[in-house]
């Protein structure tokens, strides 16, 4: 019985908390617009701390992931001798799936966390609650630019990281393993359509950035005001836009390709 | 100083998405573009289209001239029409031209090859090829080895 109350309980709160965030974000996107410079100067700002500052090590995991990835299916393919077609299994594994997916779990950990104990730090030390005193409405100043910088952010963080790791595979397959340059790209050219693959990755990227920095924002806003709380929120705020990113990946994944 | 370093680098990370999705379209997925070339309709009809996909070539003499649009059965012959789009700049093709579904390599693609007849008419848009020959399929050229062996014994 006491078993069957707290599976209740845990029921309640998350279905709770899921319509909490939910409202969260609604008021946050349809407050009343301030004027469109500073709407835009303050996302530019929040593009420049989530996007630019993701920028290097999206990049860095790309570079090693494009080579790693050559590595390892080159060793696979060799005993079919089919080393030819490690074109389009790079491309389509990465645009597919780990661009969006890898990018998504780096995004988390760079700037979800940020965002979550920037937004706790604010709360602990009243800063939302001077904002509101002054007049200003913290869901349009504070949240709306950052939940639009993650969502503009992701899909461009993800192609960056697909084209990265797709020319680190092709520097891996020419030079070291010997892959004529030509069939390498001539492959992945007959396998790999715009609109189904690269934009479809897009979307999905697009949806992580959702999920991810609204999951953040959340986490952030509703801290508990003390650095236990923070520091709680935090790790919550990763784990589960992380563990958020990949059931999803494997639900948009069945939707777009499944068939 | 700031703020304008901060717009700089925003404005920099924009150029980059830009330049990794022109990559990806461009070079990675060169396919997706050449399906908007202008081109017209030929149908071919095979017994069997067996291993044949959309968006397979369609090739002259082994250079790509289009591409497989769709794949259907059609119920009264009970045989595939293959619906091929043909770039508009091949208006060559005579109209006895034949097609013959291939494959690329042992176990490649299959795509459709069109060997030129000899009329002087030329394929006209949305016309049909009768004349045709069908996917081989691996199991029957093994079977039909294994009795041709078997009756020179």
């Amino acid at each position: 019985m006491q078993q069957i109350a707290r599976m209740g309980r845990m029921g309640i709160a998350f279905t709770q908390s899921l319509g909490q965030s939910a409202l969260l974000l609604w008021m946050a996107l349809t407050a009343p617009p301030d004027r469109m410079s500073r709407e835009f100067r303050r996302l530019v700002t929040q593009l420049y701390f989530i996007g630019v500052n993701s920028v290097l090590i999206v990049m860095l995991s790309g570079l090693f992931i494009g080579m790693v990835l050559a590595l390892q299916g080159h060793t696979v393919l060799s005993r079919f001798g089919a080393v030819e077609a490690l074109g389009q299994l790079v491309s389509l594994t990465l645009l597919r799936e780990l661009g969006p997916v890898v990018a998504g779990l780096l995004y988390a950990g760079r700037a979800g966390s940020a965002i979550t104990a920037e937004l706790g730090f604010m709360k602990a030390t009243e800063q939302l609650s001077a904002l509101e005193m002054m007049g200003v409405d913290p869901l349009a100043h504070v949240l709306r630019p950052r939940f639009l910088a993650g969502l503009i952010s992701m899909p461009i963080l993800a192609q960056i990281f697909n084209a990265i790791a797709i020319i680190s595979a092709w520097v891996v397959s020419t030079e070291l393993l010997g892959i004529d340059s030509g069939s390498f790209w001539a492959n992945m050219q007959q396998v790999v359509d715009f609109r189904e693959d690269v934009v479809n990755g897009m979307i999905k990227a697009l949806v992580f950035g959702i999920v991810i920095t609204w999951v953040a924002l959340y986490q952030g806003y509703t801290a508990a005001p003390n650095t236990e709380g923070i520091n709680r929120s935090t790790t919550r705020s990763v784990v589960i836009s992380s563990l958020s990113v990949l059931a999803l990946d494997f639900i948009l994944t069945a939707l777009m390709f499944g068939d | 100083m700031q703020q304008k370093l901060i717009e700089i680098s925003v404005g920099l990370l924009m150029l980059a998405g830009i330049a990794a999705v022109t990559f990806l379209a461009l070079q990675v997925s060169a396919r997706g573009f050449s399906q908007n070339q202008a081109g017209y309709n030929v149908a071919a009809f095979f017994t069997n289209a067996a291993g044949l996909t959309d968006k397979a070539k369609v090739s002259l003499a082994g250079v790509t001239i289009g591409r497989v649009e769709s794949i259907e059965i059609i119920p009264a012959t009970m045989k595939a029409k293959v619906a091929m789009k043909i770039n508009s700049d091949v208006n060559y093709l005579s109209n006895d031209s034949t097609a013959v579904i291939q494959t690329s390599g042992v176990l490649g693609e299959k795509y459709v090859a069109i060997y030129p007849g000899s009329a002087d008419e030329s394929l006209e848009p949305g016309a049909e090829i009768h004349d045709t020959q069908s996917s081989m399929i691996f199991e029957d050229m093994i079977g039909k080895l294994v009795t041709n062996l078997a009756a020179q014994d």
